[in-house]
Protein backbone atom coordinates (compact mmCIF):
# COMPACT_ATOMS: atom_id res chain seq x y z
CA UNK A 1 0.00 0.00 0.00
CA UNK A 2 1.42 3.79 -1.02
CA UNK A 3 2.11 5.87 1.87
CA UNK A 4 0.27 9.67 1.03
CA UNK A 5 4.25 10.57 0.82
CA UNK A 6 5.31 7.88 -2.01
CA UNK A 7 1.74 9.08 -3.90
CA UNK A 8 3.02 12.79 -3.14
CA UNK A 9 7.01 11.83 -4.86
CA UNK A 10 5.31 10.33 -7.87
CA UNK A 11 2.70 13.32 -8.75
CA UNK A 12 5.53 15.54 -8.09
CA UNK A 13 7.97 13.75 -10.91
CA UNK A 14 5.56 13.89 -13.41
CA UNK A 15 4.42 17.99 -12.56
CA UNK A 16 7.90 19.54 -11.62
CA UNK A 17 7.35 22.72 -9.86
CA UNK A 18 3.54 21.50 -8.93
CA UNK A 19 1.50 22.24 -5.86
CA UNK A 20 0.57 18.81 -4.38
CA UNK A 21 -1.22 17.78 -1.43
CA UNK A 22 -2.25 14.23 -1.02
CA UNK A 23 -3.85 13.04 2.39
CA UNK A 24 -4.74 9.78 3.52
CA UNK A 25 -8.55 9.47 4.24
CA UNK A 26 -9.11 6.32 6.35
CA UNK A 27 -5.58 5.42 7.75
CA UNK A 28 -5.32 2.54 5.52
CA UNK A 29 -3.37 3.97 3.19
CA UNK A 30 -5.79 2.69 -0.17
CA UNK A 31 -8.35 5.68 0.32
CA UNK A 32 -6.83 9.23 -0.74
CA UNK A 33 -7.43 12.78 -1.39
CA UNK A 34 -5.34 14.59 -3.89
CA UNK A 35 -4.77 18.59 -4.73
CA UNK A 36 -2.82 19.01 -7.62
CA UNK A 37 -1.90 22.79 -9.36
CA UNK A 38 0.38 21.93 -12.08
CA UNK A 39 1.51 24.43 -15.28
CA UNK A 40 0.76 21.11 -17.39
CA UNK A 41 -2.95 21.40 -16.33
CA UNK A 42 -3.19 24.83 -18.52
CA UNK A 43 -5.64 24.85 -21.11
CA UNK A 44 -7.29 21.16 -19.99
CA UNK A 45 -9.95 20.30 -19.49
CA UNK A 46 -10.76 18.89 -15.99
CA UNK A 47 -11.40 15.51 -17.40
CA UNK A 48 -7.78 15.84 -19.42
CA UNK A 49 -6.37 17.06 -16.65
CA UNK A 50 -7.66 14.16 -14.24
CA UNK A 51 -6.43 11.52 -17.18
CA UNK A 52 -2.81 13.21 -16.37
CA UNK A 53 -2.91 12.29 -12.58
CA UNK A 54 -4.34 9.26 -13.49
CA UNK A 55 -1.48 8.39 -15.90
CA UNK A 56 1.39 9.43 -13.75
CA UNK A 57 -0.28 7.01 -10.82
CA UNK A 58 0.31 4.04 -13.48
CA UNK A 59 -0.02 1.39 -12.08
CA UNK A 60 -0.79 2.00 -8.13
CA UNK A 61 -4.36 2.71 -9.92
CA UNK A 62 -4.47 -1.19 -10.46
CA UNK A 63 -5.25 -2.05 -7.05
CA UNK A 64 -3.44 -0.40 -4.32
CA UNK A 65 -5.48 2.71 -4.57
CA UNK A 66 -8.94 1.99 -4.14
CA UNK A 67 -10.56 5.54 -4.18
CA UNK A 68 -9.28 8.65 -4.89
CA UNK A 69 -10.80 12.16 -4.63
CA UNK A 70 -9.26 14.52 -6.82
CA UNK A 71 -8.76 18.03 -7.14
CA UNK A 72 -6.97 19.89 -9.97
CA UNK A 73 -6.18 23.22 -11.87
CA UNK A 74 -3.77 24.81 -13.69
CA UNK A 75 -2.13 27.84 -11.28
CA UNK A 76 -3.83 31.16 -11.95
CA UNK A 77 -7.61 29.29 -12.32
CA UNK A 78 -9.65 30.14 -9.48
CA UNK A 79 -10.57 27.12 -7.41
CA UNK A 80 -14.01 26.21 -8.57
CA UNK B 1 -10.72 -6.47 -24.88
CA UNK B 2 -12.57 -8.58 -27.24
CA UNK B 3 -14.79 -6.83 -30.13
CA UNK B 4 -17.61 -8.81 -28.67
CA UNK B 5 -17.28 -6.78 -24.85
CA UNK B 6 -16.58 -3.30 -26.75
CA UNK B 7 -19.78 -3.78 -28.53
CA UNK B 8 -21.70 -4.60 -25.41
CA UNK B 9 -20.12 -1.13 -24.31
CA UNK B 10 -21.28 0.56 -27.07
CA UNK B 11 -24.32 -0.10 -27.39
CA UNK B 12 -24.67 0.53 -23.19
CA UNK B 13 -24.22 4.09 -23.67
CA UNK B 14 -25.47 4.58 -27.24
CA UNK B 15 -28.98 3.19 -26.05
CA UNK B 16 -28.71 5.09 -22.58
CA UNK B 17 -28.92 8.99 -23.07
CA UNK B 18 -27.47 9.05 -19.25
CA UNK B 19 -25.45 6.01 -18.99
CA UNK B 20 -23.96 5.42 -14.88
CA UNK B 21 -21.51 2.11 -14.63
CA UNK B 22 -20.75 2.02 -11.17
CA UNK B 23 -20.11 -0.77 -7.77
CA UNK B 24 -23.89 -1.88 -7.19
CA UNK B 25 -27.12 -1.15 -8.34
CA UNK B 26 -29.29 2.30 -8.03
CA UNK B 27 -31.28 0.93 -5.30
CA UNK B 28 -28.28 -0.50 -3.46
CA UNK B 29 -24.96 1.46 -4.61
CA UNK B 30 -21.98 -0.21 -3.14
CA UNK B 31 -19.28 2.48 -2.65
CA UNK B 32 -20.01 6.15 -1.57
CA UNK B 33 -18.47 7.17 -4.45
CA UNK B 34 -20.59 5.79 -7.20
CA UNK B 35 -23.63 6.98 -4.44
CA UNK B 36 -22.89 9.92 -4.54
CA UNK B 37 -23.22 10.22 -8.60
CA UNK B 38 -26.73 8.72 -8.08
CA UNK B 39 -28.06 11.03 -5.88
CA UNK B 40 -26.98 13.97 -7.85
CA UNK B 41 -28.25 12.37 -11.12
CA UNK B 42 -31.87 11.95 -8.78
CA UNK B 43 -31.20 15.63 -8.04
CA UNK B 44 -30.93 16.50 -11.61
CA UNK B 45 -34.58 14.61 -11.85
CA UNK B 46 -33.54 13.04 -14.96
CA UNK B 47 -33.91 9.34 -15.97
CA UNK B 48 -30.81 7.48 -16.31
CA UNK B 49 -29.58 3.63 -16.66
CA UNK B 50 -27.29 2.32 -14.14
CA UNK B 51 -24.95 -1.14 -14.38
CA UNK B 52 -23.45 -2.71 -11.95
CA UNK B 53 -19.37 -3.39 -12.83
CA UNK B 54 -19.30 -5.88 -9.53
CA UNK B 55 -21.52 -8.20 -11.41
CA UNK B 56 -19.54 -7.91 -14.78
CA UNK B 57 -15.53 -8.80 -14.52
CA UNK B 58 -14.97 -8.68 -17.88
CA UNK B 59 -17.16 -4.90 -18.73
CA UNK B 60 -15.63 -3.51 -15.35
CA UNK B 61 -11.78 -4.53 -17.14
CA UNK B 62 -12.67 -3.04 -20.56
CA UNK B 63 -14.58 -0.04 -19.75
CA UNK B 64 -11.24 1.12 -18.14
CA UNK B 65 -9.28 0.76 -21.05
CA UNK B 66 -13.07 2.14 -23.27
CA UNK B 67 -12.78 5.10 -21.15
CA UNK B 68 -9.16 5.63 -20.15
CA UNK B 69 -10.41 6.13 -16.98
CA UNK B 70 -9.02 4.01 -13.99
CA UNK B 71 -12.26 4.02 -11.35
CA UNK B 72 -15.71 3.77 -10.91
CA UNK B 73 -18.12 5.55 -11.02
CA UNK B 74 -17.79 6.68 -14.46
CA UNK B 75 -20.82 8.92 -16.29
CA UNK B 76 -21.97 8.57 -19.76
CA UNK B 77 -24.23 11.12 -21.19
CA UNK B 78 -25.06 11.34 -24.99
CA UNK B 79 -22.60 8.64 -25.87
CA UNK B 80 -19.44 10.64 -24.42
CA UNK B 81 -18.20 9.96 -21.08
CA UNK B 82 -18.53 12.98 -18.78
CA UNK B 83 -15.91 11.88 -15.89
CA UNK B 84 -16.15 10.49 -12.36
CA UNK B 85 -17.55 11.39 -8.79
CA UNK B 86 -14.89 14.23 -8.85
CA UNK B 87 -15.50 15.94 -11.98
CA UNK B 88 -19.55 15.11 -12.16
CA UNK B 89 -19.81 16.81 -8.39
CA UNK B 90 -18.50 19.91 -10.21
CA UNK B 91 -20.53 20.16 -12.77
CA UNK B 92 -23.34 19.75 -10.63
CA UNK B 93 -21.99 22.22 -8.56
CA UNK B 94 -21.59 24.74 -11.16
CA UNK B 95 -24.49 23.58 -13.56
CA UNK B 96 -22.66 22.28 -16.22
CA UNK B 97 -24.24 18.98 -15.97
CA UNK B 98 -27.63 20.53 -16.11
CA UNK B 99 -26.35 21.82 -19.70
CA UNK B 100 -24.95 18.89 -20.54
CA UNK B 101 -27.83 16.78 -19.69
CA UNK B 102 -30.21 19.44 -21.64
CA UNK B 103 -27.62 19.26 -24.59
CA UNK B 104 -28.17 15.42 -24.54
CA UNK B 105 -32.02 15.96 -24.71
CA UNK B 106 -32.73 14.49 -21.30
CA UNK B 107 -34.14 17.38 -19.68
Amino acid sequence: MPSPDAIRSRLLAAFPNAVVDVSDLTGTQDHFQATVIASAFDGKSRLEQHKLVYAALGELMDGAIHALALTTRAPGAGAR
Amino acid sequence: MSDQTRARIEELVKNHKVMLFMKGTKQIPACGFSNAVVQILKKEAVQFETFNILADPEVRQALKEYSSWPTYPQLYVGGKFVGGCDIVTEMHQSGELSKELAAAGVK
